[in-house]
């Protein structure tokens, strides 16, 4: 029974959970997160995924000569019209 | 450097600290300033057919460009290849720009499309933007509760996200890299991608489930260095 009770209620929050985190606000004072482990646990990782990825790919410069190749192309891109 | 773990940081750009603290600023890769003079000169000169203009307006936008093709399709070849075409395209249609939004969110969605129709070509299961962008509740993961927990609280290993992301949808891989990567906020999604705020957060949110769902089923031995 409380089993059930729970999963209502985990199922509830999850259900609000893109929202929540879409708001910006603090979820740390939550009423849900004060006595559910799993959804802090959950909350936890999808702060950690979205930290690591933004990490994983640094913001790059092209190589030198992409320029040309590009200038090239427009350059006949222009003549063929 | 393949295969090295990710520390864990206090929190993203899309998730605020459970100590409450603001989300950190934006990734050095995204303008969030209004076009300069110099800026707005060279779209009017390059809609005149000025070569010179347009070559300015490669310099200022090249970076980001080539990063979110690198982002979206992994590969230096393959970005540079869609980085040229977007520029071209840019140059095909810079005539048509009617500054009704800011030209860096034009060039942003211009190259979004050429991205996704790479992508396309390539057979990968993609489909239009919008279509892309439609919620598909039945390809969402699962809820968590009853699932173990992943507990990544400390390093991810770098190969398996990358992996992870790459086997994204081309839809919920756009939403993640500009939201939870390039650091635009919804509102400025669903304006790029032309769909709701709403949308945007709930794809996100299916996305890094996604990943989570991946991560936890990597090897023990991989998931955590």
């Amino acid at each position: 029974m409380n089993d059930h009770r729970d999963q209502a209620s985990c199922a509830d929050f999850q259900e609000r959970l893109a929202d929540l985190i879409g708001s910006g606000e603090d979820l740390s004072a939550h009423p849900h997160l004060q006595t559910c482990d799993r959804c802090r646990a959950l909350l936890a990782d999808l702060e950690t995924i979205a930290a690591a990825a933004r990490q994983l790919f640094p913001s790059v410069e092209p190589p030198d000569d992409l320029w040309r190749q590009i200038e090239s192309a427009i350059i006949e891109e222009d003549q063929s019209e | 450097m393949p295969g090295s773990p990710i520390p864990a940081e206090p929190h993203s750009p899309g998730l605020p600290g459970r100590n409450g603290s603001a989300p950190a600023a934006a990734p050095a890769g995204r303008s969030a300033t209004p076009p300069s003079p110099a800026e707005t000169n060279a779209i009017a000169s390059a809609q005149a057919g000025d070569h010179h203009a347009f070559s300015l307006l490669y310099a200022l936008h090249k970076r980001r460009i080539y990063s979110l093709c690198l982002r979206m399709v992994g590969n230096v070849t393959e970005a540079e290849d869609l980085t040229q075409e977007a520029f071209l395209q840019l140059h095909r249609k810079i005539s048509s720009f009617r500054g009704e939004s800011a030209f860096s969110t034009w060039l942003y969605r211009l190259t979004i499309n050429v991205v996704l129709m790479q992508l396309r070509k390539k057979g990968l299961s993609v489909v239009s933007l919008d279509e892309a962008m439609e919620p598909v509740p039945e390809e969402g993961p699962g809820r968590s509760f009853g699932a173990p927990d992943l507990n990544l609280a400390g390093a991810i290993d770098r190969m398996a996200l990358e992996r992870a992301i790459a086997n994204l949808s081309a839809g919920y891989r756009l939403i993640f890299v500009l939201h939870d990567i390039e650091g635009y906020e919804h509102n400025e999604i669903a304006t790029m991608l032309g769909c709701s705020v709403g949308n945007s957060k709930s794809q996100l949110h299916k996305a890094r489930l996604k990943l989570r769902e991946a991560l936890r089923n990597q090897p023990r031995q991989e998931a955590r260095l």
